[in-house]
């Protein structure tokens, strides 16, 4: 029950890195998740499966940097603070 | 005296800078009444700045007659404008405080109809926001558009009502009250974030905002400050029945709130509609509506033992 927002963004980092660490060729397309079944109809109704690999595409194109940082920013805090 | 005429005159003259700029902001938007007396404000200014210099000059050795500090309280106050201004307009990039004053434009009426709406949605026939030419009415103008007035005040009145049956049980402590605010605040974000991610999956087409799903998350604290208080007057039973009856209110106020605006035209009238796309809608806004039920009761069963 004692949540606080430090653990909100603890659970926000560790989301943010599970979903960028999908790999592409090695994991996805043998699910039948890939890029191309993305990109199914071209109607105006996507769908919640398109929508979700549209999703994990672009956290991972569009995080992959900032995750770099604040990574990297976690690993220091918790080395000297514990 | 001198002194005090000057720090009068002074003074004056803020507070006529300060009320010009509120009543230009109302105006522009008629969201809230320009209850300043605004008309009275501008001659009693200029009145009492010209009153002011005369007699300091005459004297000539107090501190603020010095025409060098005069100088510099001139320039002290106007860099403190183009400061707060400056900030004004970085502010409103991060924070749309603009979009928030429409949130916070209620009166009494308006609040007092709502909690009616909470506790009794069953009577209410017309749940359509009306709009005028485009952008939605004022809270004040219409019941059914959401403010973030309830739940700001419910949320620290359920911290308070928190603290009071903690404290009825000896169990209180300071920091379990930020504790509890912490624990209650994040449950909100992760809640509107929820729904946020839900409402990207299904593509819905909706004007919902994030404030207006920030608004509707917060209605919950209502029915669990009415729980929490029964519950502290009357025993337990009480607290189960008060909150059942509030759980139910606020399924259906959320339903009939939310199937508005997150239904298609037709399915909103009533009409069957087939699709997987329409029954997907469906079932996100249940979701949504069963949600607060269970929250309500997570967050005030340990407050009642």
């Amino acid at each position: 029950m004692a949540l606080t927002l430090y653990a909100l963004i603890q659970t926000a980092v560790l989301c943010t890195n599970a979903l960028a660490v999908l790999h592409e060729e090695r994991f996805l397309s043998k699910l039948g998740w890939g890029v191309e079944q993305g990109v199914g109809g071209f109607g105006d109704d996507p769908g919640v499966k398109a929508q979700i690999l549209n999703l994990i595409r672009s956290v991972r194109t569009v995080m992959r940097v900032p995750l770099i940082i604040v990574n990297s920013a976690c690993i220091v805090l918790l080395m000297l603070f514990g | 005296m001198n002194y005090s005429g000057t720090h009068s005159g002074f003074t004056q003259q803020a507070n006529m800078r300060l009320r010009n700029s509120s009543m230009d902001d109302s105006d522009g938007s008629q969201l809230f009444e320009n209850t300043s007396g605004a008309e009275v404000g501008p001659q009693a200014g200029y009145r009492n700045q010209q009153g002011g210099p005369p007699p300091a000059g005459s004297s000539g050795h107090s501190l603020l007659t010095d025409p060098m500090s005069n100088l510099a309280m001139a320039y002290g106050s106007s860099l403190a404008t183009q400061g707060r201004e400056m900030m004004d307009k970085n502010l409103d990039r991060f924070i749309p405080i603009s979009k928030l004053k429409y949130y916070f434009a209620v009166d009494t009426l308006y609040v007092g109809k709502k909690l009616g709406l909470l506790v009794f949605p069953y009577m209410h026939k017309n749940w359509e926001v009306s709009y005028q030419q485009d952008t939605p009415v004022a809270p004040r103008f219409d019941v059914n558009a959401p403010d973030l007035y309830i739940p700001s005040m419910g949320f620290i009145t359920y911290l308070l009502v928190a603290g009071l049956a903690l404290g009825t049980q000896n169990r209180f402590s300071p920091e379990l009250l930020g504790v509890h605010a912490s624990s209650a605040l994040v449950w909100l974000v992760m809640e509107v974030l929820v729904v946020l991610l839900s409402l990207y999956l299904v593509t819905v087409n909706t004007d919902l905002t994030t404030i207006d799903l920030l608004a509707f998350s917060g209605y919950k604290y209502v029915g669990m400050i009415v729980g929490v208080v029964a519950g502290l007057l009357f025993g337990r039973t009480a607290y189960y029945l008060s909150l059942l009856w509030c759980c139910a209110a606020i399924f259906v106020f959320m339903i009939r709130s939310l199937r508005l605006k997150l239904l298609s035209e037709a399915a909103a009238e009533g009409r069957l509609v087939r699709g997987a796309r329409n029954q997907l809608r469906m079932y996100l806004t249940m979701a949504i509506a069963a949600a607060q039920p269970i929250f309500m009761y997570w967050l005030t069963y340990h407050l009642v033992r």
